[in-house]
């Protein structure tokens, strides 16, 4: 498990610990990871972070033109492994949440300390708000790269 | 009222059920519930029906019949399960002053209709 930011790692290893989760990525709405547990690849990262925040992007669009409230979580049934997809509200603005799952473990489980997780998360965030610095186009490959190590160890 | 709903009622009926439900034991999620106010049928669900599943299996790997009835006893209570047909298992949760015989006769019966 590796995280961006320390107060993050508690509550993701309490999670992982209870829901025998094999793969999870905590990431901003905008697909900015925050988080990752399983992942070996920063391609696979980069891949399954964008595609989780369109994923969630399009579902609350389609909530929205029904006129309903965001949904809170998408699941994908497999018969080997599933995934949870979920959107949740922190201090630190909406994370989104990609979580794969095996036989080992269940739906109810996953949800269940995925909401003690999210509830983890938002007592550890600290209350200060987080730093704000102007992206720059120039630096933006070496902050991408930056994080992408510290999220595989290296 | 259906079969489901009665079978609930009949057992959280029994003296010192707090409540009871019906949970899927693969996806560990509540199909029916009646519970007082307090009790976390979802977690309920989730932890006893993953409790029953891996019981299941430890039994099938024993080459033993999968459990019938489950009395897992705390210190404040117990949690009963009856598992039924297709996956479903149904769970009461009961305080120490249940009658956690005539509750099993009723949770016997009910888990016998669930289909």
């Amino acid at each position: 498990m590796r995280a961006l930011e320390p107060w993050v790692e508690a509550p993701l290893q309490a999670f992982l610990a209870e829901s025998s989760a094999r793969l999870t990525l905590l990431m901003t709405s905008s697909g900015q990871v925050v988080a990752q547990h399983g992942f070996g690849r920063s391609l696979d990262i980069m891949t399954a972070a964008a595609l989780g925040a369109g994923i969630v992007a399009s579902t609350e669009e389609l909530a929205r033109l029904m006129g309903g409230s965001r949904f809170e979580a998408l699941m994908h049934q497999g018969s080997r492994q599933s995934c949870m997809l979920s959107a949740f509200s922190t201090p630190r603005g909406r994370w989104i949440a990609l979580v794969v799952f095996g036989p080992e473990t269940s739906v109810g489980i996953v949800r269940l300390f995925f909401d003690d997780m999210v509830r983890q998360l938002a007592s550890a965030a600290p209350r200060e708000p987080a730093r704000q610095t102007p992206l720059l186009a120039q630096d933006f490959e070496h902050e991408l790269d930056a994080s992408l190590n510290a999220l595989l160890g290296r | 009222m259906s079969t489901v709903a009665a079978g609930l009622d009949r057992v959280t009926r029994v003296p010192g059920v707090r409540g009871a439900l019906i949970a899927s034991s693969a996806d560990g999620l509540v199909v029916a519930e009646q519970l007082m106010d307090g009790v976390d049928g979802r977690a309920v669900a989730a932890l006893a029906g993953s409790l029953i599943a891996r019981l299941a299996r430890t039994a099938h790997g024993a080459g033993l019949r999968p459990p019938v009835f489950v009395h897992l006893r705390g210190d404040d209570g117990s949690i009963l399960a009856a598992p039924g047909a297709d996956g479903l298992v149904l769970l009461a949760v009961v305080g120490r002053e249940a009658n956690v015989g005539l509750a099993r006769l009723e949770m016997l019966a009910a888990a016998g209709r669930l289909a």
